[in-house]
């Protein structure tokens, strides 16, 4: 019996970031809840620097994993939404309170009780595993259901990287055709960024510290225009042009040369925290009435929408699917684009579950 | 002021270079102290108004202005030397002088940067004032809004190019080429002249109908610190009954803040450095609450509660505490003038969907609808009224924050000619 309600997946110990075999005990599965057999997981920056203790939140053993798409086994008497053999995905977080405002208005993501995939624990204290395991109970409200005509390998992603573009684009209203958008980094999350930008029927143009990206982001991505953004004359000839910029970038940079290419009331968002503060000019902003934002995933309802505007879009991610054995390798290979400042291929890797029948 | 051929375009000497004779007062050098300046107006067009100026409001603009830290002694000064400061500044806007790396770079960059900051102040310009009211003299035969006799103001803009996006939206504030009613280089290529002076000609466009009721002393700083708060309140939701603001400072821009904010049903938190400013503004102003930002107490059962924050302080000050006290979606709008840039930490506004937004001034069509809504609801401002020849030690008090919370000149009982 015991057996049965163990799962197995790789976990973090300490602060090398190293994933060893690791066996848990699953939570147990209540009236609301579903249990998935994982099929693949994507691994996401913010697993890396949560392995590696870099945000100082590691509860060690962590079992990182947040781009979980898999095949539901088990479902509670008293979901709806689901049924045994539906394909699911399951992205940041995993509960929230469900009462305050933030839950009540679809941004759960921003719920202060927020209990995110993995490295967490519920109000009872149980603690939460993430997708780099074979399987995962959940309350069905924090999964969404997998767009039949998306491959599942190349949709994982999506379920962080990819709402975590869809909705700034949405609520800023960067969405609207005839628009024109920066991406700042051509990684896991600006090369969606693109994509879903273009589906929008937005202008995009991509900026980037690495020259050689340019033929990746206009021919295979479809962006518009491509700028080196160590290249004075480039980014000069685009200052005053876009009405929003998306930032993908984690490593501290400064803010101040994007603010120029922003129209007046152009709006800057950050996808991703620098662990310094930056320094902010302020006239320069205030002179043209301009916006830097912050956004971090987000709600139930947004994920879903953008599932189906993928599925309408033939969106997904460029992947590269590798099994659990090569994940550590991964890992360091993620850490060494980020300290090269290369981002090269798409450092976006897909692991499958390969622990055995479940 | 000594004319240097360069200084006032190709016209002459400011008392020559228009045909009507005007009086003002005028600082002279960067030592900033104001005394009476002999210049001329031009001729009332078809489209313009003449002002006969009553009242004329000092901003903290102003100061930084006649205060101004960064040296103006590098560089000789011309008119429009403003105007093409930041023309270089925006292309070296790509570069950051943080991150230069070799001194030659950082010496470069740290200069235009403080070139571009002292063009703010430049020359000690005249009459960096811009908070005027007064009666209308005379109106040009394609005038429609004015009659003589009409009570007016005008604010911190006399013109702008009226085809870009910003003007068609009634942004004109953020036309690239609005034209500000003092030290700024219009379209006949002489300069503008503020409102410590006995009259103004205006485009009818760039002038504020006065309403009745509304106290022109009163008033006059509504035309800057009013619209100052309005513009971004009304633009970013911050104006909805039952929200929950925070103001950041109180002084001129604070004060009409919560006045402002109470006026459209908001609950108002005044987030102050000075606790002695509570009963203030709680009992004469009319905020809910008032915190004391280095009260750790109070500001902890703050965290989380605002849906908007108006940071009205020029002083630097740290950011993060206050991104803390806004909700998730929460958005904090900076209309202080800082001198020098601030730390802002991204990672707060990442994980809450929060916002940082610059704000400067408002479109005329929002500086005549908060002042209709300032007459609706007798919302005026608290000043000190002074002479015109007060205004130096003015200046020297308001280094020192030491008003409540605007001076405005009497200019017309106590302008006198030079």
């Amino acid at each position: 019996m015991e057996q049965s309600n163990m799962a197995y997946g790789l976990a973090a110990t300490d602060a090398t970031g190293v994933l060893s075999p690791f066996s848990f005990p699953l939570r147990v599965k209540g009236g609301d809840d579903i249990i998935l057999k994982i099929l693949y997981c994507g691994i996401c920056h913010s697993d890396l620097s949560t392995i590696k203790n870099e945000w100082g939140n590691a509860i060690y053993p962590v079992v990182p994993g947040h781009e979980i798409v898999g095949a539901v086994t088990e479902v509670g008497h008293n979901v709806q939404k689901f049924k045994v053999g539906d394909k699911v995905g399951i992205g940041y977080f995993i509960s929230s309170c469900l009462s305050c405002d933030n839950c009540k208005q679809d941004s759960e993501n921003y719920c202060p009780q927020l209990v995110t995939t993995f490295n967490s624990s519920y109000p009872d204290g149980t603690p939460t595993y993430g997708g780099f395991s074979d399987k995962l109970v959940v309350n069905e409200h924090f999964a969404v259901k997998i767009p039949t005509k998306l491959p599942l390998d190349k949709v994982a992603p999506l379920l962080c990287a990819g709402i975590a573009v869809y909705n700034p684009l949405k609520e800023h209203g960067l969405n609207e055709p005839g628009k024109h958008l920066g991406v700042v980094g051509l990684g896991g999350l600006g090369h969606l960024a693109v994509r879903f930008a273009k589906a929008f029927g937005v202008k995009v143009t991509v900026i980037s510290t690495s020259p050689e990206k340019e033929k990746e982001a206009i021919e295979k991505l479809g962006a518009d225009s491509f700028v080196v953004s160590r290249d004075p004359e480039q980014m000069k000839a685009a200052m005053g042009t876009m009405d929003g910029i998306l930032d993908t970038i984690a490593a501290d940079h400064s803010l101040m040369p994007l603010f120029a290419l922003l129209k007046t009331r152009g709006k800057l968002i950050a996808l991703a925290g620098m662990t310094k503060p930056t320094e902010l000019s302020l006239y320069p902003i205030m002179a043209g009435g301009k916006i830097l934002a912050g956004s971090m995933i987000g709600g139930m309802k947004d994920i879903q929408e953008m599932l189906s505007f993928a599925e309408e879009h033939n969106i997904t991610a460029e992947v590269e699917v590798i099994g659990m054995d090569d994940v550590n390798i991964a890992m360091e290979r993620l850490q060494m684009g980020e300290k090269r400042k290369r981002f090269g291929k798409r450092q976006f890797n897909v692991a499958k579950s390969n622990q055995g029948s479940s | 002021m000594a004319a240097a051929a360069t200084e006032y375009g190709v016209k002459g000497s400011p008392e020559t270079e228009h045909p009507r004779k005007a009086v003002g007062w005028a600082a002279r050098d960067h030592s900033g102290v104001l005394s009476p300046f002999p210049f001329s107006r031009r001729n009332n067009g078809d489209c313009d108004v003449t002002i006969k100026i009553l009242f004329c409001g000092i901003c903290h603009s102003d100061l930084h202005s006649i205060k101004n830290e960064w040296k103006n002694t590098i560089f000789p000064i011309i008119p429009g030397t403003r105007t093409t400061c930041c023309k270089i500044f925006h292309v070296y806007l790509l570069y950051d002088p943080f991150a230069a790396g070799d001194l030659l770079s950082k010496v470069v960059l740290w200069t235009l940067f403080a070139l571009y900051y002292s063009g703010y102040s430049f020359l000690r310009e005249p009459e960096h004032k811009h908070e005027i009211v007064g009666i209308i003299t005379e109106v040009g035969c394609n005038v429609q809004k004015f009659k003589v006799g009409d009570k007016a103001g005008v604010g911190c803009m006399v013109n702008s190019c009226h085809s870009c996006n910003s003007c068609k939206q009634g942004f004109e504030n953020y036309c690239p080429r609005m034209i500000l009613t003092y030290n700024s280089i219009d379209t006949d290529g002489t300069k503008t002249f503020g409102g410590f002076s006995d009259m103004i000609v205006v485009n009818e466009h760039f002038v504020i109908q006065f309403p009745e009721n509304l106290p022109l002393d009163k008033g006059a700083p509504l035309l800057c610190a009013g619209i100052t708060v309005y513009s971004p309140m009304k633009y970013f939701g911050l104006n909805e009954a039952g929200k929950h603001l925070g103001v950041v400072g109180l002084g001129g821009l604070g004060h009409v803040a919560v006045k402002f904010g109470k006026a459209l049903g908001m609950k108002v938190t005044v987030i102050s450095s000075s606790q002695r400013k509570e009963k203030e503004a709680i009992e004469r102003l009319g905020a809910d609450f008032f915190v004391v930002s280095s009260n750790t107490e109070q500001m902890k059962a703050a965290m989380g509660t605002m849906d908007g924050i108006i940071d009205t302080v020029s002083a630097d000050h740290s950011l993060m505490p206050l991104l803390l006290l806004l909700k998730a979606h929460g958005k904090m709008i900076m209309i202080g003038l800082p001198e020098k840039p601030l730390e802002l930490p991204v990672f707060p506004l990442v994980g809450g969907g929060k916002m940082v937004a610059g704000s400067c001034i408002g479109g005329i069509k929002d500086t005549q609808e908060m002042i209709d809504f300032a007459g609706k609801n007798d919302i005026t401002a608290e000043i000190e009224l002074i002479g015109m020849d007060y205004v130096n030690k003015a200046m020297e008090r308001l280094v020192n924050a030491d008003v409540k919370y605007r001076f405005v000149i009497d200019i017309a009982n106590s302008l006198t000619a030079a």
